[in-house]
C-alpha cells in the first residue's frame, strides 16, 4: 500500500500512520454518538422484522383490550377505550426500552463491543447511540399506537402542549429505563436471559397498575402496590395530560399517586443518575 | 528497543465453583519494530488473552506491557490511535454493508467524514470487495468476512497490527489467499503480532515464534531455530493397515531413541541418529514381518514435533483444564 496522504483533511502523518482530523471532546463525543445511532438505526432498516413486531404487539394490545375487556370493564367518563390508551403506551415504551439490555447482550456476543473498545473513541457513545436507538423505535411505536387509538375512539381532550408534554414523558421515562436494561444486558451478556428476565419483571409491573383497570378496585396488598407503582405514575400523567381523566376520577392516597408528574420526573432523574454512572463504568470494564 | 514489550503478564479468572484459572502466569514478548512475531499454542493456552491485553480490553493483574514506548495501561486511548486488532471472531456489524463497516470505523478514529469514505473505497478494492460492498455483511462468505475484518483493523494504516487467529475456521483455500495479504502487508513494515494454532502459519508469516502453554512462554525463536532445537534426523512410516500399528512401534523402537509417536492415525514418526541406515533397516524389518507400508522416508523436524517434544502434546489437542476467556 502506497501512502496515501490528503491534505484538505490533514489526516497523513510522516510515518504513514492516519491521523484524526482536529477536534474538541465534544464534538468527538457527538459524532461518536452519532456513528453508533446511525448503526442502531441501519439495524432497524435492514431487519424490519423488528420494527415489525414491536409495531405490532401495541396494535393487538389495543385491539385485544378495546374489544375483549372494554365491554366488561365500566369506566366512569369516556369509557374504556379512552381510560386504556394512556395505558397501553406506558406498558410498550417500557417493554419497547427492554431492547437496550438484549441488544447490547448480543452486540457483546458478536465480539463488535470488543471491536468498539479497541478504536479510540468515547464508549458512553456506544451507551448513547444504543438507547438513542430504544427511542426512535418507541417513538415510532407511539405513532403507531396513537393512530390505530384514534381508529377506536381514543381522542385527546387537551391543548397540544399538554398533549406534546404527556408523549414526551412516555418517552423521556421509557428513555431512562432504556439505561437500567443496557447495564442489565452487559451485566448478564445474554440475549436470551434478558429477553425472558425483563418478561418476568415487567409484565407484573405493568399489569399490577392503573394501566389496564382502575386501580381502587384491587385488593389491598395488589393496591397499595399498583398506587406507589412508578408505572402507574407514569400512565396517570399521561392520562391526565391527554384529557383522558374526567374531574373527580379517585386515585388513589399514595404521593406517588396524587402526585404523578412530578414522580415521573424524579424517577426518571434518579434512573439516569444511578444507571448512566453505573453502566459508563461497566462498559469500561467489560470482560476484565 | 523492542516496538512491543511486554513483561511478567499474569491474568487470573475465577470461573464459579472452580479453581482460579491462570489464563497469563508471567508472559514475557518482545517484537522489534518492522517484524512479523506468532504467538503459538493450543487452545487455552493464554494468546487471546494477551493480545487482550495489549489492545487494551482487558487489564491484567501483573505485569506491564509498553507498544512504540507508550505505556499500555497509563493510556489506552493512545495505544488505541496505533493500533489495528482484527479478531477471532469477525467483530463486523452483521447488518452493515462492507463499506459501511470501514466507514463507520474511519468516522470512529475521527478521520472525517470524506477521508473515511476515501479510506473505506482504498480498502474495498485493496481486499477484493468491490462486487460485495454494498451487500450486508450477512450474506459474505467465512472469507470474505475475515478480509472485511481485516480491512478495518487496517483502516489507519496502524503501525502494530494485531491479528487474533486470522484463519482459523477458513477453509484451505481462504487460508492462503488471506496469507498473501497477510504477506504483502508486512512487507510495508508494519509490526504484526498473530496467535494461531496452525504451526505451518507461523512458519510462513512469522519472522519468531514464542510457543506459549498454560499462560507462557516455553520456547522462542525463528522456525528453523526451533526446529533445530528438537535436532536430529526422524524416519516416518505410514502403514496400510492401522493394526500394524503395534508392530511398526516396536520395529521403529529398536532402531530409534525415544518413543515413537503416531500423527494422523497411520503415520508413526521417531527420532533416529543416522537416518540412511536407520531407514533401510527399518523398511527391512517391516517388511520382514510381512507389514504393508504406504510410505516410508526421512523427516527433517516439523513444528509439530516441536510443539510435541515442549508440551507433551500436539498442538491441535485442546488443553480442556484451561479456557481463553471469551
Amino acid at each position: 500500500m502506497s501512502a496515501t496522504t490528503n491534505a484538505a483533511a490533514g489526516v497523513s502523518s510522516a510515518s504513514g500512520t492516519l491521523t484524526p482530523v482536529p477536534g474538541s471532546a465534544v464534538s468527538r463525543f457527538l459524532s461518536d454518538g452519532w456513528v453508533t445511532t446511525w448503526r442502531n438505526l441501519m439495524k432497524i432498516i435492514r431487519v424490519p422484522e423488528i420494527l415489525l413486531f414491536s409495531l405490532i404487539q401495541p396494535i393487538m394490545f389495543v385491539l385485544l383490550f378495546t374489544y375483549v375487556f372494554g365491554a366488561a370493564i365500566d369506566i366512569p367518563g369516556d369509557g374504556y377505550t379512552s381510560f386504556l390508551m394512556a395505558g397501553i403506551f406506558a406498558q410498550t415504551v417500557v417493554f419497547g426500552s427492554t431492547y437496550s439490555g438484549s441488544a447490547m447482550a448480543q452486540d457483546l456476543k458478536d465480539g463488535i463491543i470488543d471491536r468498539f473498545r479497541t478504536l479510540p473513541m468515547s464508549g458512553a457513545a456506544v451507551l448513547v447511540g444504543r438507547t438513542n436507538g430504544d427511542l426512535v423505535i418507541n417513538a415510532l411505536s407511539m405513532i403507531v399506537m396513537m393512530l390505530t387509538g384514534w381508529l377506536v375512539g381514543w381522542r385527546v381532550n387537551s391543548s397540544f402542549l399538554e398533549f406534546l408534554a404527556g408523549v414526551g414523558l412516555l418517552l423521556l421515562f421509557a428513555y431512562a429505563f432504556s439505561w437500567v436494561m443496557a447495564f442489565l444486558g452487559m451485566a448478564v451478556k445474554s440475549p436470551e436471559i434478558i429477553n425472558n428476565a425483563s418478561f418476568l419483571i415487567l409484565f407484573p409491573l405493568t399489569f399490577i397498575s392503573n394501566a389496564f383497570v382502575p386501580s381502587e378496585n384491587l385488593p389491598t396488598p395488589l393496591r397499595v402496590f399498583a398506587e406507589w407503582n412508578p408505572v402507574s405514575a407514569l400512565v396517570q400523567s399521561a392520562r391526565e395530560l391527554f384529557g383522558n381523566v374526567p374531574p373527580g376520577t379517585p386515585v388513589g392516597d399514595a404521593w406517588t399517586a396524587q402526585n404523578p408528574i412530578a414522580t415521573v420526573l424524579i424517577g426518571v432523574v434518579v434512573l439516569l443518575l444511578v444507571f448512566v454512572p453505573l453502566s459508563m463504568r461497566k462498559f469500561a470494564t467489560l470482560s476484565r | 528497543m523492542p516496538f512491543i514489550e511486554a513483561h511478567g503478564l499474569v491474568k487470573t479468572y475465577t470461573p464459579k465453583g472452580a479453581p482460579v484459572v491462570r489464563a497469563l502466569d508471567g508472559l514475557d514478548l518482545e517484537v522489534p519494530q518492522g517484524t512479523v512475531a506468532a504467538l503459538l499454542g493450543p487452545n487455552g493456552a493464554g494468546k487471546t488473552t494477551t493480545v487482550k491485553v495489549l489492545t487494551t480490553l482487558i487489564q491484567p493483574d501483573a505485569g506491564s506491557a509498553v507498544i512504540n514506548g507508550v505505556d499500555v495501561l497509563d493510556d489506552p486511548q493512545a495505544i488505541r490511535r496505533m493500533i489495528g486488532a482484527s479478531g477471532q471472531y469477525a467483530a463486523v456489524d452483521e447488518n452493515l454493508t462492507g463499506f459501511e463497516n470501514l466507514m463507520m470505523v474511519g468516522k470512529l478514529y475521527h478521520l472525517g467524514s470524506k477521508f473515511a469514505r476515501q479510506r473505506a473505497s482504498e480498502l474495498i478494492e485493496l481486499f477484493d470487495l468491490t462486487e460485495a460492498q454494498n451487500r450486508p455483511v450477512k450474506g459474505y462468505s467465512g472469507g470474505m468476512r475475515r478480509r472485511i475484518d481485516l480491512a478495518g483493523a487496517l483502516v489507519i494504516k496502524p503501525p502494530v497490527l494485531f491479528l487474533d487467529e486470522p484463519t482459523t475456521g477458513l477453509d484451505p483455500r481462504s487460508r492462503i489467499g488471506l496469507w498473501d495479504v497477510i504477506e504483502s502487508l508486512v512487507s510495508d513494515g508494519t509490526t504484526v503480532l498473530l496467535t494461531t494454532q496452525y504451526l505451518e502459519e507461523a512458519d510462513r508469516l512469522a519472522d519468531s515464534i514464542s510457543v506459549i502453554d498454560n499462560g507462557r512462554v516455553i520456547a522462542k525463536g525463528t522456525a528453523d531455530e526451533l526446529k533445530a532445537s528438537v535436532g536430529g534426523q526422524r524416519v516416518a512410516l505410514t502403514v496400510v493397515d492401522e493394526s500394524d500399528g503395534d508392530a511398526v512401534r516396536t520395529i521403529l523402537a529398536q532402531h530409534g531413541h525415544g518413543d515413537p509417536v503416531v500423527t494422523g492415525g497411520r503415520t508413526w514418526v521417531v527420532p533416529v541418529d543416522d537416518g540412511p541406515a536407520a531407514l533401510a533397516a527399518i523398511v527391512a524389518a517391516a517388511s520382514a514381518a510381512g507389514i504393508a507400508l504406504h510410505d516410508a522416508g526421512m523427516r527433517r523436524p516439523t513444528l509439530d514435533d516441536v510443539f510435541l517434544q515442549l508440551t507433551g502434546h500436539t498442538a491441535d489437542e485442546t488443553d480442556e483444564t484451561t479456557e481463553d476467556a471469551a
